[in-house]
């Protein structure tokens, strides 16, 4: 099971790799969405795999008894996931906006902020 | 005990909520100016509690550490909760002035404050997943400030800024997972006890460079800067002040609790690479100040030169150099903020920020002059400010240690902080405006310049105070540097090996 994840972690972040270096924004935020999956599954998996094994207390005890699975990891992801959510969803807003002010979502064109070396040099 | 924690944190939420609710009217920036009022007196309470007691600690929900989330104050989180209710409150006077009606119907001043709240959960927490969380909240609040406005230009560096950042965040994130998998502790106290225990020491170094990456960007070192000029000087003058008092200060402050409370087990290894990493930050920010034009550009570059000095003071790892380090912490947040402040004004009167477009404000304006050179050769090393005495910590530390390279760069990077400076000064103050302006004063309405004013006159105040009597604050920084290289009173408090209150 852990290997299979360990696989499954390195694919995305293989394919995420990829979309990042293309020169498209959107694709670039594809990327980030694979990369932030990824990142969310390496901490589910350092919680060890547990199969079967609820972490549900019996009815009358206070604890849990026997092997259970690790319920913090799952907590961990489950925060990561509310909060990348939101950060994409944002970023995603973001792109929109970009794109219908400035037309263009190539990151080479995008130079509104940094003009081209030279433009400011024949200024001065 | 714990509820002095609590509100450095909470009034700037609830601050946050109520400016939101009133930001239709003038209502919400005397909201935000009393939040951080409150959020003053708050972390001075806290300052005061942790003079007295070291090293302070709570348990949130009573949940005992290392299970549930500690908050945590020593002398360097105190200090920096107090830095950023002083710069809070700093720009909150001057958005009084600079910030437009329409920005503050956007909510302005709600992100302001959760700004803060975020940057002060990110100095008090202990929990490692928290800080994630804190790094998230501070974030979030960023990028609605930068775009805030939405000009094309903001945009643009709004894109670059996101990107770069939740790349960074991803990489911490991932640490934290793995390190979460090798010691099954997230309380950074607890941890530093489970990594030291960890048979395969080679696997913590592989996660404390995930962790140096991470934070490294966030506090823009070499080479991991490059979405910090390209986005600061977009946003209106009190956001980017804040950006470049606060923001990678975080990051900085992140680096040097990991690094030596955590990450102390291959200090040969690690801490060199940070010391190289800390030179090149500092020759490339300055080189590439010394290329610029622009008032905030020039600035820009700056923060990442002068941050170079900050994790140098790190990765030195003496008693002196961390105690430079946390010195140059402190006085970078005052100065470098107070000049961005002042760059406001420069706009405002002079119409550009654009050096070659701009002039004439030493003739016009001399008090503006007078108080640009405060920051500006305190920035520079100029004794008696009180960058003379950071920078001077530091190279000692450096002599000390016979490291003559490295002593050699942080003196040449100070010159050529001088001559960025004169050349802000030269054209944006001394030369002719070229339009023939006369940048006067009552080129801006009274309402408008004296809240802007004030807090460029008290932070120029604090600057020269701490150069004129460095002996308290040298004496607490070096309190500081002893508690980080020997964290067991830290450690102690968090675990309730000390007697502790509940």
């Amino acid at each position: 099971m852990e290997s299979l994840t360990a696989i499954i972690v390195g694919v995305l972040v293989a394919a995420s790799v990829y979309l990042m270096l293309a020169p498209s924004f959107l694709r670039f935020l594809f990327g980030l969405i694979l990369l932030s999956n990824a990142a969310n599954l390496v901490i589910f998996a350092s919680g060890r795999m547990t199969e079967g094994a609820p972490a549900l207390v019996p009815e009358g005890a206070s604890a849990p008894t026997g092997v259970v699975g690790n319920a913090l990891p799952q907590a961990l992801v489950l925060t990561a996931i509310v909060i990348g959510f939101g950060l994409l969803a944002f970023t995603l807003a973001l792109a929109f906006e970009a794109y219908r002010r400035l037309r263009t979502l190539e990151t080479e064109e995008m130079r509104e902020a940094e003009p081209v070396e030279g433009g400011e040099e024949t200024r001065a | 005990m714990s509820w002095l924690l609590v509100f450095p944190i909470a009034i700037p939420f609830a601050t946050a909520v109520l400016a939101y609710l009133w930001r239709n009217g003038a209502e919400g920036k005397w909201i935000s100016l009393a939040g951080s009022i409150g959020s003053l007196i708050a972390s001075g309470l806290l300052m005061s509690a942790v003079l007295r007691e070291g090293v302070i600690a709570g348990q949130m929900s009573n949940w005992d550490a290392p299970f549930g989330i500690t908050l945590v104050a020593d002398y360097l989180s105190a200090v920096m909760v107090v830095i950023t209710a002083i710069t809070g409150l700093a720009t909150a006077i001057y958005a009084m002035g600079e910030i437009e009606a329409r920005l503050e119907r956007l909510g302005y001043h709600a992100l302001f404050q959760v700004l803060i709240a975020g940057v002060t959960g990110a100095f008090l927490t202990g929990d490692l997943f928290n800080l994630y969380v804190w790094f998230e909240v501070m974030l979030i609040a960023s990028f609605g400030l930068l775009v805030l406005g939405g000009s094309k230009a903001q945009l643009d560096a709004g894109i670059k800024y996101v990107a770069l950042n939740l790349i960074s965040t991803l990489v911490f994130l991932s640490g934290i997972g793995l390190l979460y998998g090798l010691t099954g502790t997230l309380n950074m106290a607890d941890l530093r006890g489970a990594v030291a225990a960890v048979e395969n020491q080679g696997l913590v170094t592989v996660i404390a460079m995930m962790f140096m990456v991470g934070f490294g960007v966030k506090a823009a070192v070499f080479p991991l800067f490059f979405w910090l000029p390209a986005s600061y000087h977009t946003p209106s003058f009190a956001v980017s002040a804040v950006f470049a008092g606060l923001l990678t200060k975080v990051g900085v402050y992140a680096l040097m609790r990991m690094f030596t409370l955590v990450f102390v087990g291959d200090v040969g290894f690690t801490h060199e690479i940070l010391i190289w990493v800390s030179v090149l930050t500092m020759v490339t920010g300055v080189l590439g100040a010394a290329a610029q034009t622009d008032f905030r550009k020039i600035l820009s570059f700056h923060i990442i030169s002068q941050i170079g000095y900050m994790t140098l003071g790190l990765a030195l790892f003496t008693p002196l150099a961390l105690m430079g380090g946390v010195f140059y912490l402190v006085h970078h947040i005052i100065v470098k903020a107070n000049l961005f402040l002042v760059a406001g004004v420069a706009q405002k009167l002079t119409g550009d920020t654009d050096l070659n477009r701009i002039g004439g404000l030493y003739k016009s304006s001399p008090w503006l002059a007078a108080l640009f050179i405060v920051p500006a050769f305190s920035l520079a090393g100029f004794p008696p400010l009180s960058g003379f005495w950071a920078k001077y910590l530091i190279v000692m530390a450096s002599i000390e240690l016979q490291a003559w390279v490295i002593t050699f760069f942080a003196l040449l990077v100070g010159l050529l902080t001088i001559f960025s400076m004169t050349k802000i000064w030269g054209m944006a103050f001394w030369k002719p405006h070229p339009d023939g302006i006369e940048p006067v004063p009552e080129r801006i309405p009274a309402a408008v310049r004296i809240p802007m004013m004030i807090p460029i006159v008290g932070l120029a105040a604090m600057t020269v105070g701490i150069g004129l009597f460095p002996e308290p604050f040298v004496q607490f920084a070096e309190v500081s540097a002893a508690q980080l290289l020997s964290p067991t009173d830290y450690v102690d408090t968090v675990l309730g090996v000390r007697g502790m209150a509940p």
